[in-house]
């Protein structure tokens, strides 16, 4: 399949299944400041998950997903620091914070310069733990009224993939993905201002490489042999193993692709020189970030608020 | 009993500024020598920080028993009472309800019920600990910084002094002593690689720390207890709480501790009544018994892009570090002389408790952090004096400080030296007017 015919196919799949006029790309103003964030439509469709070349990726299975916006970017640390400190969110927003937003439970701030010395403006919010990135959304929620979440694995797969079955959105030529990714062949260890290389078909910026991005769901190397094929989600029961994606910075290319499943470890916590560990913050991931979700359909009020207030499991 | 009565040579550790230690035995106290078959802990401090550390001691393996906690709050005393035996079991973690000790003098009795302390609560109380431990003929763990004042340093100096004379190990929390990129690179730094060290940067920038809210009912004693990161009494600022930890590389990097300090600082983005009386920026230049300076900078800028790192010029080259395991040395021409492996190192919070409980269970006397600790705990508050006073004072002038933080009386409903005004904020420091030493 060549590059043409997959953005080919993917506008079309887009044009079939959308038939809400609204459901477009828009971006996304956090209320009360200039900073914003791009929004990108990823059409309802069936698609091929998993892959012949990793063990835990199998079998192959089709799976269907409902339709929903995708953070064109990684989320950045220009919207995520806001949310990290009440009096920054403060300084920099025209009006006082709203009363419910003044009362959300925030990260702790962190004991270590969570930048890594990589830099903030423009970068990727990076080393945030589930916790912290579900919490973010609820921040978002408030600010908003729309419901942002993380995606499911099947969602990411299915948004990276953007209609390709091959092991590359960009096909099978591992060459390309200097194009598209920053890995560890060409990052220079360092996380870079996101929308820098080329976009997957879909419009998603650095869906490989830069990165790790969060999924909502536990990781069960065996999950896909029981999977519904239908909006699959593995919620999360246990702090570890999570599952997420699509590599890094520190990623060889070879080893990144659509299919592929990272975990996360305990160890990156070790660092931390506090116990409890810290709900926020993994002090040894600088190469974890994660990007937004929003469904077309939301689900009710209910559900969203149970969503986001489920607990923090204790971290020893 | 078995006792070593020989004296071994002097080793050369790179973790101790001073050079070399003695190896020699130690008897601890007790009625049991060296090799030790368990040894018992006692944990002053039950925060976070204390807690970690005694699942670090936990995790070296060794036969050891908690058998002592002492801590000012009772609430913060059980959430690590639970975590401890939650993941450790109530064999190790061996503290009836009588020996969990709470209120200002509870480190007493728990550092008398132990071999071994961990010194954990905020600084401002750790000349007090110090003291008593080493009084006590107690092996010592204790964390940075290990004061907030003059008077404070002094009592630990005079410690230990006192500590080396027992031959106690003494491991402080600068755990960078305790780090492989450090130690790597600062023994070549020594080695000459790149020539005499005329210059060097230092910096803890960063976004803050945690606040917790002032709730009804509370003396102003317990706020501020609660609230130990914002007043100098308890925290020192955090030039001396987060950022000791650079000045004191550049201590070590330079084998020696600086003369004079001039800087400036002050508030200028956090400014509630919720900060209490610490700056939010300090600027300094520290500069050496040999002409030589280090520019040294920390802020609590939430927004501003961070940094914590160190460098150095030499004569020869340059010099990278940071905790996030840097270690590289270039020469003028920018080649690479050295660069540390950055992959799988160990964690170096580990390393520090691995190698003093390893000494300790062999009845080595191997550690004597107290000193440098205490001299680079000195050099961050001479810092403070600089930014606080806004005039530059002398090494000599600054450790001759007479002027006291402590609160006369420890008492739940004793008053601190600072308090707040009418309109619920603390008086700070101007420089230009404010008196240090």
């Amino acid at each position: 399949m060549t590059l043409k015919y997959l953005a080919a196919s993917a506008l079309m799949l887009m044009s079939f299944d959308v038939s809400d006029a609204a459901f477009e790309a828009y971006t996304q103003t956090i209320p009360g400041t200039e900073v914003s964030f791009g929004m990108t439509p990823i059409p309802a469709g069936t698609f091929s998950m998993g892959s012949e070349k990793h063990e835990d990726a199998q079998p192959v299975h089709p799976v269907k997903i409902d339709a929903f916006w995708m953070g064109t970017h990684e989320v950045t640390w220009d919207a995520f620091e806001m949310f990290l400190d009440k009096n920054y969110e403060l300084a920099i927003s025209e009006g006082p914070i709203e009363d419910q937003v003044d009362g959300l439970t925030r990260p702790s701030i962190p004991y270590l310069d969570m930048t890594f010395g990589m830099g903030k403006e423009g970068k990727p919010a990076i080393g945030m733990t589930q916790y912290g990135a579900i919490q973010y959304c609820y921040w978002l929620y408030l600010k908003t009224g729309i419901f942002y979440r993380l995606p499911t694995e099947a969602e990411w797969e299915y948004a990276a993939r953007a209609g390709s079955e091959t092991e590359y959105f960009f096909g099978t030529d591992a060459s390309q993905m200097n194009e598209y990714a920053w890995t560890q062949e060409n990052a220079e260890e360092t996380t870079h201002s996101i929308g820098q290389k080329k976009a997957n078909p879909w419009g998603l910026y650095d869906i490989y490489g830069n990165v790790l991005e969060w999924t909502s769901d536990q990781y069960d190397p065996a999950y896909y042999g029981v999977s519904p094929d239908e909006n699959p989600t593995n919620p999360s029961t246990e702090l570890y193993p999570r599952v997420v994606r699509g590599g890094s910075y520190d990623t060889p290319a070879a080893e990144i692709s659509s299919s592929k499943r990272y975990v996360t470890t305990a160890d990156w916590k070790r660092i931390d020189p506090q116990i409890p560990k810290s709900q926020w913050w993994f002090p040894e991931a600088p190469f974890l970030g994660m990007r937004l979700v929003r469904p077309l359909d939301p689900p009710s009020e209910e559900e969203i608020l149970a969503y986001y207030e489920a607990k923090p499991i204790t971290d020893y | 009993m078995k006792l070593e009565n020989s004296r071994r040579d002097f080793i050369k550790t790179s973790a101790l500024v001073t050079g070399g230690l003695m190896t020699s035995p130690f008897v601890l106290p007790g009625a049991y020598a060296a090799p030790a078959n368990e040894l018992k802990l006692a944990l002053i401090g039950c925060g976070g920080r204390g807690t970690g550390a005694a699942f670090q001691a936990m995790e070296t393996g060794h036969n050891i028993k908690l058998v002592a906690m002492a801590d000012a709050f009772r609430d913060r005393l059980d959430n690590s009472y639970n975590a401890l035996v939650g993941k450790y079991g109530a064999e190790k973690i061996a503290v009836s309800e009588d020996m969990k000790l709470t209120g200002f003098d509870a480190y007493k009795q728990a550092i008398a019920e132990a071999d071994v302390v961990i010194l954990a609560t905020p600084p401002g109380f750790r000349p007090i600990h110090f003291e008593e431990a080493v009084k006590q003929g107690k092996q010592v763990f204790m964390e940075k910084p290990v004061a907030v004042d003059a008077a404070g340093i002094r009592k630990v100096l005079a410690a230990a002094e006192e500590a080396k004379a027992k031959k106690l190990n003494v491991v402080v929390g600068l755990q960078r002593h305790y780090q492989a990129n450090y130690i790597e690179t600062i023994d070549r730094i020594h080695n000459g690689d790149i020539g005499e060290i005329i210059n060097g940067q230092v910096y803890w920038n960063d976004g803050g720390v945690w606040v917790r809210e002032r709730q009804p009912g509370q003396t102003e004693m317990e706020y501020q207890m609660r609230n130990w990161y914002y007043f100098n009494w308890l925290c020192g600022d955090h030039i001396n709480e987060q950022h000791v930890h650079n000045i004191d590389i550049a201590n070590w990097v330079k084998q020696g501790y600086p003369v004079k300090a001039e800087g400036t600082g002050g508030r200028l983005v956090r400014t509630g009544k919720e900060n209490g009386e610490i700056f939010d920026h300090h600027v300094l230049t520290f500069t050496y018994e040999d002409g030589s300076v280090i520019h040294s900078e920390c802020r609590h800028f939430p927004g501003a892009q961070n940094r914590v790192d160190e460098s150095f010029q030499g004569t020869k080259g340059t010099a990278y570090l940071s905790a996030g395991n840097h270690g590289v040395l270039k020469d003028w021409k920018g080649n690479v002389l050295y660069e540390h492996d950055r992959k799988n190192q160990p964690n170096p919070y580990q390393v520090e408790h691995d190698k003093l409980w390893a000494a300790l269970f062999n009845g080595e006397y191997k550690f004597a952090d107290a000193e440098n600790a205490a001299k680079s705990t000195m050099t961050a508050i001479m810092g403070r004096y600089a930014t606080y006073s806004g005039k530059p004072l002398t090494w000599d002038e600054a450790l001759n400080g007479q002027v006291d933080l402590m609160p006369e009386t420890f008492a739940w409903d004793a008053m601190p030296k600072v308090l707040p005004g009418d309109d619920g904020y603390y008086p700070h420091a101007v420089p230009g007017k404010t008196k240090v030493i």
